[in-house]
């Protein structure tokens, strides 16, 4: 038994946005010195892929922020518009990279370099039949048995 | 500022990438040894104290010079 601090997280959203936080949070702990878990789950998948492609959706998120007032010209009916998505997504990657934010490759490869381990729900994967032969090398598959193991030793347990 | 023996320029990196860089710095260096990090990021300033804090490296110095932000951390 190490007597290294631990960090497990859960991360189980699909989303350009969300993918951060748990990238975030373990790089970070490893640097810490945190022997650092991330158990992935339902969408929270996605963010296993070799190639991301994750987008932002402004659809039921009236906490994202707008530019140029668009939440004034496109109330909510208008953001279900086709290609708004992909729009918000594209001005959400050049926003981050203007700000010196971390890409989610990076960041991720980053988890990987600090031997942040990488489990993905198994059941999950069989659920959606997700080809595995997508996902980036270095994934652990795992149940929620295998999670508990590592997680009741956690000191600090996040599910996002 | 005291004498440093490796310097990181993180200017226009945001967070966690001024930490990340500066762990992976300290990585390749020997214990004793003074890191100079520069940053822009405002953050940074409470993120190394607590850097330090958790990890044994001492943070020498910290100080803002001309709009960024600048330390000095000693590898524990």
């Amino acid at each position: 038994m190490s007597d290294m601090k631990k960090l497990a997280i859960i991360a189980t959203k699909g989303s350009l946005d969300w993918a951060y936080p748990p990238f975030i949070l373990a790089s970070t702990a490893s640097a810490l010195g945190y022997d650092t878990e991330i158990f992935f789950t339902f969408y929270g998948l996605q963010l296993l892929k070799k190639n991301l492609d994750l987008e932002v959706t402004p659809l039921g998120n009236p906490g994202m922020p707008m530019p140029m007032g668009m939440d004034k010209w496109f109330p909510v009916l208008g953001l279900t518009l086709p290609g708004m998505q992909g729009m918000m997504t594209s001005m959400m990657k050049k926003k981050m990279a203007s700000k010196g934010v971390a890409s989610l490759p990076e960041l991720r490869d980053l988890c990987q370099e600090a031997e942040v381990r990488l489990v993905a729900c198994q059941m999950t994967v069989d659920l959606f039949e997700m080809n595995t032969a997508e996902f980036i090398d270095g994934v652990e598959y795992a149940g929620a048995a295998a999670f508990f193991e590592f997680a009741g030793e956690s000191d600090i347990c996040l599910y996002i | 500022m005291a004498d440093f023996d490796q310097e990181l320029d993180a200017s226009g990196l945001n967070c966690p990438l001024p930490i990340l860089r500066a762990k992976k710095t300290l990585n390749g260096m020997e214990s004793g040894k003074v890191l100079h990090i520069i940053a822009t990021d405002p953050g940074s300033v409470k993120d190394f104290e607590a850097f330090s804090k958790q990890t044994g490296n001492e943070l020498m110095e910290s100080k803002e010079v001309g709009g960024k932000f600048e330390f000095l951390i000693k590898k524990g």
